[in-house]
């Protein structure tokens, strides 16, 4: 896994590069093309053109950049989450989703149990946060909560510790920042063309320049600025399909992640299932988050892999998990994917075979003890009062996070008294009896 | 002009030679420290089912008047596995120790079954939770150290890792396996 991580975190820097190189590149078009004026000195016999707007415009694109990434750097996972809507929770409000993330953080050996925060929202899902494994963050929604079951939440729980130990987190962040960085400008700099009369300008104080010397620069000039033009319409949508295509990579490695860690792809194949129904709110949404949840709730609907996607479409992430079979290592997981897609090409990078001759079984693995909702076979009656009890902690939950008190009453009823509930007694609805509030 | 040149590129290359297998060493050391901690979190996960075991047959004997033979049973499990771990009992006696107490335990849960009033207590369900998460967490750092162990083994054995792993005397780990036939066994469902 180790190995993946470095191949991943390897390919990762060619991206970041290439959009390195794309965002500099727009900064020089935009910079030259608004004030393309030139420096020159002659070293050796020669002489050397330096494009001062070019590179100002350089030095400006890389400084919005960087500074968009140092905020994110710092504040990253609070703002993220922030955004989001979530709180963080404390172990005695949700032992179960404490437990489950421990457990993952067990089998995926990160260095540090990650913080868990609640969405209070009942649409279904769930994401990742934070700079490196050592400070990051699983959110999920109340829904969620409420919906799934133990073993379909440890599969989704593992996805989103897959995505921080592959590093994904803090790489979609800084590569998302960049996107939004490279838009920016290009729109900006669309602006400044139609809208504002210095452009024009600049290109008469460009003609006249060119006249006084060769009709020939100034041609060659022109020529540049339509490139640059087209370039700053194409850079963004480049910039763009870098971006996307890296994100449904990273999906996929997630979730073959998810079904390594837990070692049975069924629980987040039925989760996604579940997930996909409702995966929120298209409005409520905010396009900048969409991409980092498991199911991007803008695209749920999309049934096909569209060089726009962020995610690959969902059946197809379903039938991969499925057709594992009884494997559970990455190996296993790229075959299905191989399966699936109708390619040999594989995804997944060569160095990770080497890592994934499934290793010994434990017991665990094999045979998972009995957990409180998972026996073999629940009829229905079970099955209703499990999801009951579910609805109900997280109704309980939620209210913990509200500052509500708790009473439990001798004939087994459980009040909920609201923070600001007035009175200093409290008549148990069941039994009658009175109770006093401290 | 050659007289200089033809040492400084014997010693570059000397150089980088020397830059490789320091990578590649270093790599090893952290592997085997990723083993060794992993191995080290599943002691920690067995501590914490030896802590937690006390606090759970303390609520359940309330209710669990006609079983005293399965409580004891767990008791004196989960008593002499941390007596073992507590006088460092060599690896497989532990192994050994620790899967009778598995085995109480799952033992423990099916006549857990039969007392209906004792699942609905809270406080039990909430001990039961920290139980069966205890367990999957035991699995799941067996599973890590493992997942750790045959990653130092791939680099021990393949080319280039395995010359500078004899250079510097880098072993291969063992595998965490089931020793006791029993655990190994297949659970019997019975439906009479």
């Amino acid at each position: 896994m180790f190995e993946l991580i470095q191949a991943n975190r390897r390919r990762s820097w060619w991206l970041m590069g290439g959009m390195l190189v794309v965002l500099l590149a727009v900064g020089f078009i935009c910079g030259f093309s608004l004030f393309p004026a030139t420096d020159s000195f002659v070293a050796g016999g020669y002489r050397f053109f330096i494009p001062l707007g070019g590179l100002i415009g350089m030095g400006i694109a890389f400084s919005i950049w960087g500074f968009q990434a140092l905020l994110a750097w710092t504040a990253g996972d609070r703002l993220l989450m922030a955004a989001a809507g979530a709180k963080e929770i404390r172990k005695e409000m949700h032992p179960q989703l404490f437990n489950i993330v421990e457990e993952m953080t067990l089998a995926a050996r990160l260095p540090a149990m990650p913080k868990v925060y609640i969405i209070e929202d009942m649409s279904l899902n769930a994401f990742a946060a934070g700079k490196d494994p050592e400070n990051a963050a699983v959110a999920v929604t109340a829904g969620l909560l409420s919906t799934l079951n133990r073993d379909q939440l440890q599969g989704v729980i593992a996805h989103e510790i897959a995505h921080i130990a592959n590093r994904d987190v803090q790489f979609m962040t800084f590569a998302g920042i960049m996107l939004g960085s490279i838009i920016l400008i290009t729109e900006v700099f669309h602006r400044a063309i139609w809208y504002s009369t210095r452009a024009q300008g600049s290109m008469r104080r460009y003609s006249s320049r060119g006249s006084k010397k060769s009709d020939g620069t100034a041609i060659i000039l022109l020529v540049l600025l339509v490139i640059s033009f087209l370039l700053a319409i194409i850079a963004p949508l480049l910039a763009q399909l870098l971006y996307f295509a890296c994100s449904r990579r990273r999906e996929y490695l997630a979730d073959a992640g998810g079904a390594v860690y837990t070692r049975y792809p069924e629980g987040l194949a039925s989760a996604l299932e579940v997930i996909s129904r409702n995966p929120g709110d298209k409005a409520k949404t905010s396009r900048a988050m969409a991409p980092m949840y498991i199911i991007n709730p803008l695209q749920a609907k999309r049934a096909f892999n569209s060089l726009m996607s962020t995610h690959p479409p969902v059946e197809e992430r379903i039938k991969i998990l499925r057709k594992m079979g009884g494997g559970t290592g990455y190996q296993d997981y790229a075959r299905a994917w191989g399966g699936v897609s109708g390619t040999s090409a594989v995804e997944m990078p060569a160095s990770a075979f080497q890592a994934s001759a499934p290793p010994p079984h434990t017991p665990a693995a094999v045979t998972p003890p009995p957990l409180p909702g998972q026996a073999a076979a629940l009829t229905p009656q079970e099955a209703r009062a499990e999801s009951q009890q579910r609805h109900r902690d997280t109704g309980d939950m939620l209210r913990h996070m509200h500052h509500y008190r708790f009473l439990n009453c001798d004939c087994g009823v459980k009040a909920k008294i609201p923070p600001n509930y007035p009175h200093s007694q409290v008549k148990c609805p069941r039994c009658g009896k009175i109770h006093k509030l401290s | 002009m050659s007289m200089i040149v033809l040492p400084i590129i014997a010693g570059l290359v000397l150089l980088a030679f020397v830059a490789w297998v320091i990578g590649i060493f270093n790599g090893l050391v952290r592997l085997r420290n990723a083993v060794k901690n992993a191995w080290a979190q599943i002691d920690v996960q067995l501590k914490r089912r030896h802590d937690l075991i006390p606090n759970l047959v303390e609520t359940a004997k309330g209710y669990m008047e006609h079983e005293r033979e399965t409580l004891e049973s767990v008791v004196k499990a989960r008593n002499q596995a941390a007596e073992g771990s507590k006088q460092s009992a060599d690896a497989s006696t532990q192994s050994t120790l620790e899967s009778g107490l598995s085995g109480a335990l799952r033992n423990f849960m099916v006549v857990v079954e039969r007392y209906p009033d004792l699942k609905a207590d809270t406080l039990f369900a909430n001990l039961q939770e920290e139980l069966s998460s205890t367990e999957n967490r035991i699995g799941f750092a067996r599973q890590a150290y493992n997942d750790a162990v045959m990653m130092m083994n791939n680099k021990v054995e393949m080319f280039p890792g395995n010359i500078v792993a004899g250079m510097f005397n880098f072993n291969k780990e063992s595998f965490f396996e089931i020793e006791v036939e029993a655990e190994r066994e297949v659970p019997k469902v019975s439906f009479s």
